[in-house]
């Protein structure tokens, strides 16, 4: 099986969507010709022509807005957002336009379309190429909010995307882009090659949204996180030495509630982690529902780790980002309770 | 069957497929003899209009390049400045000072001192020359290639680079990004990475000063790609509709990362002539060429001191550099395209008009050119001493949760002393 960085699986599933299906159209910032500046549509314009996948002019809410409109005139757009962090001019596309489309006018126009955009830190960006603004997504009725963790699922993922009928935001956590990242940002960075999820079939395949996979299967506490923060937490349990059960969520919205709540019954504990600001984040959704439909089999309390609430610090971003150490010192909590 | 009137209309053009005009590689994947096919205005051919002229009547200042210096050092034409020689010795002293300190700050990051770095090559005239005409008060909203303002300014080299090192120097406490400065005394507002944000927060800027009955004036910066953002349009309606004392500055340096210029503008109108569907005078001037710089820059911002409202300027220079350190320009243009570029580098054509005008030599140049080498030099051997982002002398990872609120709330103050700090 071929072995691909979440880069190549990225360019993959584009290329594989692409060859089945004329109306998907890819463009954005720097994507046409050059590849895009992570490299994720490297090759895509060369392939399928400038009228496929092409170079737009620097604007977030035109990119968007134009894509909202080919969506609803019959094609399927798949669009990047340079750095999440540039979102914000396309919000109101995505959030007021996007998302509604469908509801208010009872299924007459659709928006089936994929927003594509590099989250997360550890890259020096400050406070402007660091954001996971999943939250803000989260909380959009109407809004599929989709988030790998490797490549495997990266292709299978954005594939799905592209192939819904329903606007999805998909988020691709950039420290993840070469290799599974675990928080360690002192040691030696690790290929994909060396990871049993950097093997990518070729072709077409799906990874259905909406369905969470448990990473480590534990029996002492549950972890539900998405994104690098799983390889946190993989780092983070085997450090503590705590049988963890790691369940990585993939899609935030819809999400795979029985998942979570079935591993929240059998361990009783419940840690949640993401890279975003604590208040108002998605794991206080998460707290929320495993409060809800667990209470009686919790032995602890929910624990949240999280980034804090701060702007993203440049020379700190290793004091703001939620770490191995902060996660196990959340599990241990969660044990001792 | 009704026939509607929809179908009468377009009879048989409806069955002819339609099509777009997607820019494609080769816009902009050209030759470096294709540079000399672009419009330029001879040195000191274009009219120099008095400030109070309705814009309508000078709209053909947006089309044509405002030129001064000619290629033999001559300055000519009704834009040519009445400067002191110093004035412009010392302009001349800024631009190079600039480099110097890319070159240096380049340099650190290559060695891992720092993480990021944008030089500004290339371009130093449209900064240093445009701060000749402006004065204490007055406030530039800048994109992340303007440190020329900071130099041109006085702003204290060993700041700088304590930003850029995130080191205990940071005025920022280690927060930002490299360059991206914030300084208030000198006039130049804290640099946000999302583009175009800041040009429609000059216009706001300038109208505080109107409503506070203040003298002061602002001046919004934007890169030729960033025009495409909807702050760029906001900018120019409310500046045209308050007719606010700011002058809007475009510099199209040709490049925006890997995109050329015009796919912002639909390879049709000149950036300049988007001022013109807002009633706002606009001027495209050569932005290597200091002393049209200077002169472009007095007449806007003098229209603003007088009332007479804002002015759009497209400052026509070129990228030299890289977009930043993260960037590889091989991928998407000739690797001899700078040295190509027909407008010419502004510190040469600076000096070679001083030198035209006998005020100044060969070993002059030598001198300044050692002179700031060692300036730079000294002020990096100072700032390098609090440490660099590599040696990992930071500032107090307690900066990180102040100045999140004028106050810091409790939950705030928890997550910090969590965090042990």
């Amino acid at each position: 099986m071929p072995v691909m960085t979440m880069i190549e699986a990225i360019r993959d599933a584009h290329a594989v969507v692409m060859e089945r299906d004329g109306s998907v159209v890819v463009f954005g910032e720097d994507v046409g010709h050059f590849g895009g500046v992570f490299r994720c549509t490297k090759g895509l314009q060369e392939r399928f022509g400038p009228d496929r996948c092409f170079d737009t002019p620097i604007t977030e809410a035109g990119i968007v807005g134009v894509a909202v409109g080919m969506a609803a005139n019959g094609m399927r757009p798949c669009v990047e957002i340079q750095f999440a962090d540039y979102m914000y001019p396309a919000y109101d596309q995505i959030v007021s336009e996007a998302a509604r489309l469908r509801y208010r006018s009872a299924g007459d126009f659709t928006a089936p379309l994929t927003v594509r955009m590099p989250v997360g830190g550890g890259i020096y960006g400050g406070q402007t190429h660091s954001q996971s603004p999943e939250a803000l997504f989260t909380h959009v009725a109407g809004l599929t909010t989709v988030i790998p963790s490797n490549p495997y699922d990266a292709k299978g993922l954005l594939i799905a995307a592209i192939e819904s009928d329903d606007p999805v935001v998909f988020l691709e956590p950039k420290r993840l882009y070469n290799g599974p990242f675990d928080g360690h940002h002192d040691r030696p960075a690790v290929p994909w090659s060396s990871h049993e999820l950097g093997e990518v079939p070729d072709g077409h395949y799906t990874v259905p949204l909406g369905q969470a996979v448990v990473r480590r299967p534990g029996t002492d506490v549950t972890v539900v996180t998405y994104g690098t923060m799983v390889h946190v937490a993989l780092a983070a349990a085997s450090e503590v030495g705590v049988d963890a059960e790691v369940i990585d969520l993939r899609t935030l919205v819809p999400l795979d509630l029985e998942a979570v709540i079935g591993s929240v019954e059998k361990t009783g504990r419940c840690v949640v982690a993401h890279e975003a600001t604590l208040t108002s984040g998605y794991g206080a959704e998460l707290a929320a529902l495993v409060q809800e439909h667990a209470f009686y089999s919790l032995e602890a309390p929910v624990e949240r780790v999280a980034g804090h609430d701060t702007p993203y610090p440049h020379a700190h971003e290793w004091v703001y980002f939620p770490g191995p150490e902060r996660v196990g010192q959340a599990l241990r909590r969660a044990m001792e309770a | 069957m009704e026939t509607t009137a929809a179908d009468a209309r377009v009879g048989d053009d409806a069955a002819r497929p339609l099509s777009l005009a997607i820019p494609g590689p080769p816009r902009w994947t050209r030759s470096p003899s294709d540079l000399g096919t672009l419009a330029f205005s001879a040195a000191g051919e274009v009219r120099r209009p008095p400030v109070d002229e309705p814009p309508r009547r000078m709209w053909d200042l947006a089309t044509a390049l405002v030129r001064v210096t000619d290629d033999d050092g001559n300055a000519v034409g009704p834009w040519a400045p009445d400067l002191d020689a110093a004035v412009l010795r010392q302009g001349l002293r800024h631009m190079m000072l600039t480099r110097e300190l890319d070159r240096r700050l380049l340099m650190d990051q290559r060695h891992g001192r720092t993480s990021f770095y944008m030089q500004s090559t290339g371009e130093e005239a449209v900064a240093c020359g445009f701060a000749v005409a402006l004065g204490k008060g007055d406030m530039n909203f800048p994109t992340y290639r303007q440190q020329g303002l900071l130099v041109a300014a006085g702003y204290p080299l060993t700041s700088m680079m304590g930003q850029v090192y995130s080191n205990e120097l940071d005025p920022l406490h280690g927060r930002q990004m490299p360059v991206f400065y914030s300084a208030r005394d000198h006039g130049f507002f804290s640099i946000s990475g999302n583009l175009a944000t800041q040009f429609v927060q000059a216009v706001g800027w300038a109208m505080a000063s109107a409503l506070q009955g203040g003298t002061s004036i602002a001046v919004g910066w934007i890169g030729d790609g960033a025009t495409a953002e909807s702050d760029f349009h906001a900018a120019l309606v409310m500046a045209s509709t308050y007719r606010a004392p700011v002058v809007l500055n475009i510099v199209n340096n040709q490049w925006a990362i890997s995109t050329h210029e015009s796919v912002a503008r639909g390879g049709a109108a000149t950036f300049a002539e988007r001022g013109h569907g807002f009633g706002i005078p606009a001027l495209r001037v050569d932005g290597n060429d200091f002393l049209a710089v200077c002169s472009a820059a007095s007449w806007a911002t003098e229209r603003a001191r007088r009332d007479l409202g804002p002015t759009l300027i497209e400052w026509v220079t070129y990228r030299a550099a890289a977009h930043s350190t993260s960037d590889d320009p091989s991928g998407y243009r000739p690797k001899d395209e700078p040295s190509q570029w027909p407008l010419g580098d502004p510190v040469d054509r600076l000096a070679r008009h001083l030198v035209a005008t006998g005020s100044w030599s060969a070993r002059q140049q030598e001198a300044l050119q050692q002179e700031v080498e060692q300036v730079v030099a000294d002020a990096q051997a100072e700032a390098a001493a609090y440490g660099t982002l590599q040696s990992g002398q930071r500032p107090s990872a307690r900066f990180m949760f102040e100045d999140v609120f004028a106050r810091m709330p409790v939950h705030l103050r928890r997550q910090r002393q969590q965090a042990g700090f």
